[in-house]
Formats: structure tokens, sequence, C-alpha cells
């Protein structure tokens, strides 16, 4: 694809003025790199708070057909179409809640991994905000207007702006310019409106393990918003780069990798995303195959891995143990936080408790290493407001 | 002693009866936080513009390429413990190893330092 081709963020010329290094990512041009570097910027997101813009990804609102349900009523039924795709108990989100999920293919396979909110405004039920992955959105909105439209209506907001901030000093800088956001708990959802920068959603989520906020901006409000944030000295704005490295030490799930459409979330080591309810009630796509998994093991599990050098083991490479090929990783690289290399992948269950010891063929040599358990860098999320 | 540069990025400076190899400081600026360097085996033969090394990056693992055939005498095993070294200094003690020449008139088909530079504009 030509350099032209690819579609610019809102703040493009920020970053460029920035002296970011662009790369195409899910068809945008896209910062991967500020001058500090990959090693600093992750450093600094785990000490400080990296500004990161996610504007390429794919934020939308689903909003009920029938205005005349209102309240829980009018939640119940876009919940109700919403489950129709995904396996978590979205009826049973709170106001103001969000939850992470997956959507799911007729054989239980991901075929996106999302994050999926309640409004918590009474005026505001029967919406849900919904934040798909770039590389997905376009089929992502497809499905769901193919499987809901009969009850929901899909309004996309990726010509607005959506910027993480992440780490430890993130509620201390964002908390003086969207008053509010300091009381918000870990998968909160808040629409904070303010003189200055209008109508923004927030939700207290990310994708480092780390404490932070995710900020849904108007294109009008995005440039002295952004400013307003970088003006902190706290603040420094973050790449895609040491964002994957990031969210790998977080042991997050990277879709196209991690995730695909024959991966089910209970080999993804995902069965937490699938509530009590969803379980017995078995009506999501693939749930024959889900339950079954629940029951008996998956035939693959996802794991974490450390090598016992320093070669990393990136996606594609094999793992092997007695002399044969169990698995493969999936991502994989350095973790600068842990100072050494990590990967994550799959793995024959009978391989995949922490201590065991298994072999990466990396450049078709075989390296030994082990299994450990995820994350490699401890969660740091808020889990009750302060 | 002239230092000759690949169209790959490669450096060789013959020392004595030996060269000593590395990436060049644009390829390491290029690559950002070296962080494993994979050096070959002493007593391998390598062959001009076959592979010679791995280098990793944060971001990815790149090939290194023989600038010239001949034995692999040395290699600098400082770069295991601190492949940091690469981007310190690329073309100083971030030397890669060490190659004892089966072809000297290998180094007369490399670029000179000033022909390297153009090279480099003219890529920009």
């Amino acid at each position: 694809m030509l350099n032209d081709e690819l579609k610019k963020l809102p703040l493009d010329a920020v970053h460029r003025a920035s002296g970011a290094k662009f790369g195409a990512f899910a068809g945008y041009d896209m910062p991967i790199l500020y001058p500090e570097g990959l090693m600093a910027e992750h450093g600094w997101t785990r000490s400080q708070a990296g500004l990161f813009d996610v504007s390429h990804m794919g934020p939308c609102f689903l909003t009920l057909k029938d205005a005349a349900l209102t309240g829980d009523a009018a939640h119940a039924a876009i919940a109700a179409a919403m489950e129709r795709l995904v396996p978590s108990d979205i009826a049973g989100l709170k106001p103001g809640q969000m939850r992470y999920s997956v959507l799911l293919n007729a054989e239980g396979g991901a075929l996106d991994d999302l994050m999926i909110a309640r409004p918590a405004a009474p005026e505001r039920q029967g919406m849900l905000y919904l934040v798909v992955n770039a590389g997905c959105k376009d089929q992502d909105w497809a499905l769901i207007e193919a499987a809901l439209g009969d009850v929901a209506t899909l309004t996309r907001a990726d010509d607005r702006a959506l910027l993480a901030l992440q780490g430890p000093a993130a509620e201390a800088a964002l908390e003086p310019l969207l008053p509010g956001v300091a009381a918000m708990a870990f998968m909160e959802l808040k629409l904070i409106e303010t003189a200055r920068f209008g109508r923004t959603l927030v939700t207290r989520s990310g994708y480092t393990g780390e404490d932070g906020y995710e900020i849904l901006v108007h294109p009008e409000h995005a440039g002295a918003f952004a400013a307003a944030l970088t003006a902190d000295a706290r603040v420094k704005w973050i790449g895609l780069g040491a964002r994957d490295s990031l969210r790998l030490e977080a042991g997050l799930c990277l879709y196209g990798h991690d995730l695909d459409p024959t991966i089910s979330p209970i080999e993804a080591d995902l069965s937490w995303i699938i509530q009590k309810r969803r379980r017995t009630a078995a009506d999501f796509p693939g749930a024959s195959r889900i339950l079954e998994e629940l029951k008996a093991g998956p035939k693959r599990k996802r794991v974490g891995i450390r090598p016992k050098d320093r070669a990393p083991a990136r996606e594609g490479v094999e793992i092997h143990a007695g002399g044969r090929r169990i698995g493969v990783v999936t991502s994989g690289g350095f973790g600068p936080s842990v100072g050494a290399p990590i990967s994550m992948g799959y793995v024959e269950p009978a391989f995949a408790t922490p201590g065991t010891t298994i072999e990466l063929l990396v450049r078709g040599q075989p390296r030994a290493a082990e299994i450990v358990s995820l994350p490699f860098a401890p969660h740091r999320y808020k889990r009750s407001a302060s | 002693m002239i230092t000759k540069f690949t169209s790959d990025h490669e450096w060789v400076r013959l020392e004595g009866d030996v060269a000593i190899v590395g990436i060049t400081s644009y390829a390491a600026e290029q690559l950002g936080d070296v962080v494993y360097v994979e050096l070959p085996a002493i007593g391998k033969a390598v062959t001009q513009g076959g592979d010679m090394a791995v280098v990793e990056s944060a971001k990815a693992a790149s090939d290194v390429y023989a600038p010239i055939s001949g034995e692999i005498v040395a290699v600098n095993d400082d770069l295991t413990g601190n492949p940091q070294l690469v981007n310190d200094g690329a073309e100083a003690q971030g030397w890669f190893c060490k190659i004892k020449p089966s072809n000297p008139a290998d180094l007369d088909a490399l670029m000179s330092a000033q022909e390297y530079q153009a090279f480099l504009e003219g890529k920009s």
C-alpha cells in the first residue's frame, strides 16, 4: 500500500511535529516510534504517563431502535441483541460498567476482541459503547449490523480521536482536565463534558497493564486536549511499538496474532469473559464447542513463555517438547520491564503448566525455555476508586 | 586502515590480515534499541553476501550478511551481555566479528565512506 493511500489520524500533524517515525498499520499511517525510542517510551509509560493515539481503532455506538423502551428495560433489550454475538453477560452490566469480550463465529472462534460498555446516564439506556480493533472494524460493523440490525442502529465514531493515557501518573495528569476521572474505577465508563474539550467519553481501561484511561474526543477538540495533556511534564507521546511491548508484558492478546477465527476463548485462557448466566443458557455462537472445552479442557492453551537465553522468540517460532512439535509462538519479543525476551503462544494442555521446560526453534536452533504464568509484568489496575 | 561499506549496511575494516566487521551507525539507528545479537560460531566459513549474524531490535529481527568471504576467527562476546553496545558505537565497540578473508579482492567491490554516504542520501 502506498503511503498516500493510508488513512491519516486526526492528530497526524502533531505526531509529525513530535518527530515520530510512521508506519502502516491496519490501513492507517501510524506513529510507531518517537525520538526517544521504544525502550524509553516503554519505561516512561510504566513510571509516568504515556499518551497513545489509537484513533485508528473502532469506537461505535449501538442504539436501540425502539425508543418506547427506557431505563433497565431498554438496557435489557440492547444487551439481549449484543449477546447474540458475544458470550459475556451484557445484560448484567451495571450503568457505567464496561466488559472485555470477543465476537464469536458459529464455531466458537474469535472474530475480534472488543470492549462493551453500558452508559451511566438514565437517559442513555438502550445504548452500548463498543470499541473494536482497527483491522477488523469494517467486518465487525457489517457483522453487527447484519446480526442486530432488526433492533439496533450502529453509529461509528471513528472520525473522533481516541487517546489512551496510561501509567501511574495518568490519574493526576487527567483529573485537572476532565474533573471526575480520579473517582472512576477500572472498567468504568463516564461521559464528561467540559467547556474546553466538549463531550468526552472516558473509560478507565487500557492495553498496557497500567492504570489509565481511554478518552474519545470530538476531532475539533482533539488538538487542544492533546496539547493540554502533553503540557504536563509527566505525559509523553508513546508509539505503537511500545504499545505492543507493553501489552505483551501485560499478557494481553493482540487480535490476528494471539486470537484468530480458529481460536476459542477457552483456548485463549479467556474463560473468565463467559459469566455463569451465559454458560447455563448456552445461547451464544459456538456454545457447544466452548462449553465442551470448559468441561473437558481445550486442545491447546495460550501460555506465557520465558526463553532461558537472550534470543527473542517471535511469532511463528515452533515450540517443541519430547522431540516433537507441541505448539507455536503467537507473539514474542523483548520485554523492556522484564529485562529479558518474552513470548506468548499456544501449546498442548499437557505442556501448559508453569515450570514446564520446552524448546523454541529459533532460526532452526532449539533453545531452552520455560512455560510461565501470565502476565509477565503485574497489572496495576485501579480496582476500586479513590 | 580503510573502512568499506555494503549496500546492506555492514562495514568492514582490514586490520593486518584480519577484517573486523559490524553494522553501520545508520543501520543501528534504523533498528532502534538492539536487544540481542546472534553471532556466528568461530571457525565458520562465510560467503560474501551470505548469512553471517542476526541482530534483533525491540521491534524486529534482521539478518546481517557477510561483507566478504572467509572464516570467522573471533566474535565480540561483549555483545552477548550488552547488545546495547551496537547502539552506543556501531562502528567501534559494537563490532560483530572478525573474518580471515579468503579473497581480499572482495573488498574492492564495496563502497568507500563517501560512496556509502552518497548511497544513504540517495535513499532519502
